[in-house]
């Protein structure tokens, strides 16, 4: 069998090409079907307002108002196809750069930045929303959203044929992670139990500066081979592609087929963060190739050849695009330093005598020097 | 497990393995949502026969012979934990706990806190830990102190079969993660166990040091020796030889590492102005350390002489030949007693 290599474009799943052009797949053209002009101004409007706010959180970053910021540039449509693929019994254990999947859930986007400002390490709560908090030491969630499968499989909301009531989990990683012994580990939990979850890794062929060949030789969804379990390589700047074959892993998983695959072939257009220097690493030809590629401009050029993009639905888009980064600037400026004793809060659930007595004193300590400002 | 029921007193006769096994089962009987998860704890019972027929009563779902990956076990026990499940993990062996230790330290420890309350984690991690059976590499060591470093984890360790008992069962019981240390040479000593409810018999330390804090094994007036798991056997032999040389030593069993039931300690260094600590860890950066620095810090002024330790030395665990001389022994804890006794 030829190598293809790991970044090979050959034989991923596309609906819809860097022209703008629909094409046909057998298996997931179906899973596209449903896809009216509507849903799919959803789509461009999910990815416009998204690629807008994480320009301004960017420009926080830069302001100072944040302290480090994550881009989610140029994986919009892995992320927005691939989360409205979601119903609501589903549960979606994100790595850190998911924020196109987190507005899916109905996550308050600029809550989000409430981590990155320094005030609190997970802003939402995971069950409100069936999206578990950012974890940030790589590929350790994946054992986590594993084993939110098996429960799920032993609290029977698996194949019991309920739509209502049938769910799975979608685990987000990236390229680098795949050489993590817990994201194989998580392969080995998920397939010997059968586990209902979707492993949909987003190769944006960086880890930080590293490239996808320093983690593989070998295209990484052929690695879903070794744990018997089916395997798609999608292009994940096509949005239709990404939520097509989501729709289908999600189908296969909540009806007790067991784990599922996906590896997105993207590319991270931005920094890894606003502490990386992209130009070290990568050339200027690269990032032109695959600016051609953009995820929003080529589901732009379709609903444009099909006339399905008025200038008015495009404006209004623009305008919620800017209110909301209106309405995230102001979020973050006014978000004031918590109490300190608040950093003591839910190390435990029940009382740990050692905190109890290091939080009384830092009390008695802080309280010290307002009684001496009162007697001044 | 072959338990001797005694009709006189209305307790059973058991070793710490089947006080464990017991109080398992007790638990799961209890709550359905109980788990127990690990390497060969199935069939086998475990390789040290803890889980021994519960596999027979409560089937697959319940006993689960997981994949050979100890971070696995851990990670996959947190996720079900998202979904109210309880688990206990078992160790195969401390030496084996380190493929976990991050999913222990970075991901259970924190998640409490990360979710600001939102996610509980009621998870138990069964090891059976320390040395003194003659074991190869990776068998035989101590790695609590690695532990009782990280906030957000609670670490229990019994040294009679009653506090194996009540103490696996409080653990499971407690909506925190608890690591439960188990003194393996200690598994087949026997004794008396009141299987009556656990809730009967917790101290009214329990309320701040979630399970059971210090207990006095032994009241005495000159010394206060402090000793865990599996050093407290020998502390006691420790305090009867003494006794007939004429000196009075107070054996403190800590049961809770992490919180450390400092009270009890300081109480009891006050009482007797001198303390021991001894632990078959490496001594440095060590409990004894931290005990030290308690007493230190809150009985200063009632202080005779300085406080020391006696536990393993800086070096790896050794082959077992050495082990004699490596853990702490009847000698050096008394000669150690002795130094205290000289100022």
């Amino acid at each position: 069998m030829e190598n293809l290599g790991p970044l090979s474009e050959d034989g991923l799943v596309c609906l819809l090409n860097h022209q703008g052009e629909v094409l046909q797949d057998p298996t997931f053209s179906p899973y596209a079907s449903h896809l009216t002009p509507e849903k799919l101004r959803e789509f461009w409007h999910d990815m416009s307002v998204l690629r807008a706010w994480d320009m301004e959180a960017m420009s926080l970053q830069r302001q100072g108002e944040l302290g480090l910021w994550v881009q989610s540039y140029g994986q919009e449509a892995a992320q927005i196809g691939s989360g409205h693929a979601l119903r609501d019994p589903d549960f979606v254990f994100p790595s850190y750069r998911e924020h196109g999947v987190a507005m899916t859930r109905g996550v308050d986007l600029p809550s989000i930045l409430r981590i990155f400002r320094g005030l609190e390490h997970g802003s939402w709560d995971p069950a409100e929303h069936g999206f578990h908090l950012y974890t940030l030491v790589i590929g350790a969630h994946a054992l986590h959203a594993t084993g939110y499968a098996m429960g799920m499989d032993r609290d029977g909301l698996v194949a019991s044929g309920d739509a209502n009531k049938d769910g799975a989990v979608v685990c987000y990683f990236g390229d680098g992670a795949t050489s993590q012994g817990d994201i194989a580990e998580s392969m080995t939990f998920a397939s010997v139990n059968k586990a209902p979850i979707v492993f949909f890794c987003q190769n944006n062929q960086f880890a930080i500066s590293e490239s996808v060949t320093r983690q593989t030789n070998i295209p990484l969804a052929d690695r879903a081979k070794g744990w018997g379990m089916p395997s798609i390589r999608v292009d994940g700047n096509d949005v239709i592609a990404c939520h097509a074959v989501t729709q289908w892993a999600l189908e296969y998983a909540r009806a007790g087929n067991g784990p599922v695959f996906i590896e997105a072939l993207t590319y991270r257009m931005g920094a890894h963060t606003t502490s990386d220097d992209p130009t070290r690493y990568r050339t200027k030809a690269d990032e032109e190739y695959w600016i051609e590629r953009d995820p929003i401009a080529r589901l732009t050029a379709y609903l444009d050849s099909t006339g399905e993009l008025s200038d008015e639905f495009r404006e209004a888009v623009a305008g919620e695009g800017k209110a909301l980064g209106a309405r995230t600037r102001e979020s973050v400026r006014g978000w004031s330093k918590p109490a300190t004793l608040e950093m003591f809060d839910h190390v435990y659930a029940q009382p740990h005598s050692t905190l109890q007595a290091e939080r009384a004193w830092f009390e008695r300590y802080e309280q010290s020097f307002a009684d001496v400002e009162a007697k001044n | 497990m072959s338990d001797v029921a005694n009709n006189a007193t209305g307790t059973t006769t058991m070793t710490m393995a089947g006080a464990i096994n017991a109080g398992l089962r007790t638990a799961m009987e209890r709550d359905p949502k109980v788990l127990l998860m690990g390497e060969d704890i199935g069939a086998l019972g475990g390789v040290f026969r803890v889980t021994d027929g519960l596999h027979k009563d409560f089937g697959d779902d319940r006993v689960i012979d997981t994949p050979l990956a100890e971070s696995g076990i851990v990670g996959t026990a947190i996720g079900l934990g998202m979904r109210g499940y309880r688990s206990v993990c078992e160790i195969q062996f401390e030496g084996f706990i380190f493929p976990a230790y991050n999913q222990i330290t970075t991901q259970l420890a924190k998640m409490h806190y990360r979710s600001q309350g939102n996610i509980t984690l009621p998870l138990v991690i069964r090891v059976p830990y320390a040395g003194g059976i003659g074991a190869i590499e990776h068998h035989s060591e101590s790695p609590e102190a690695l532990f009782a470093h990280t906030p957000g984890l609670r670490i229990f360790t019994p040294a009679t079969p009653q506090d194996a008992y009540d103490g696996i069962q409080q653990a499971i019981a407690a909506p925190d993660p608890v690591l439960f240390f188990e003194p393996k040479a200690r598994y087949w000593d026997k004794g008396e166990v009141n299987t009556g409810a656990v809730e009967s018999r917790l101290s009214d330390a329990a309320a701040t040091i979630g399970i059971s804090g210090a207990r006095v094994a032994r009241e005495g007036t000159d010394v206060t020796l402090v000793a865990y798991g599996p050093t407290v056997r020998l502390a006691l032999q420790s305090a009867e030889l003494a006794a007939q040389a004429g000196t009075s030593v107070e054996v403190i069993d800590l049961r809770s590492i992490s919180p450390l039931d400092s009270d009890a300690v300081v109480k009891s260094a006050k009482k007797t102005g001198r303390v021991v600590v001894t632990h078959e860890a490496v001594t440095t950066f060590g409990v004894a350390a931290e005990v030290s620095a308690r007493v230190t810090e809150q009985a200063f002024f009632h202080l005779h002489a300085p406080v020391l330790r006696v536990g393993g030395f800086h070096t790896p665990y050794p082959g077992a030949t050495f082990e004699h001389e490596y853990l702490p022994n009847l000698d050096r804890v008394l000669d150690a007693v002795d130094r205290v006794m000289k100022h």
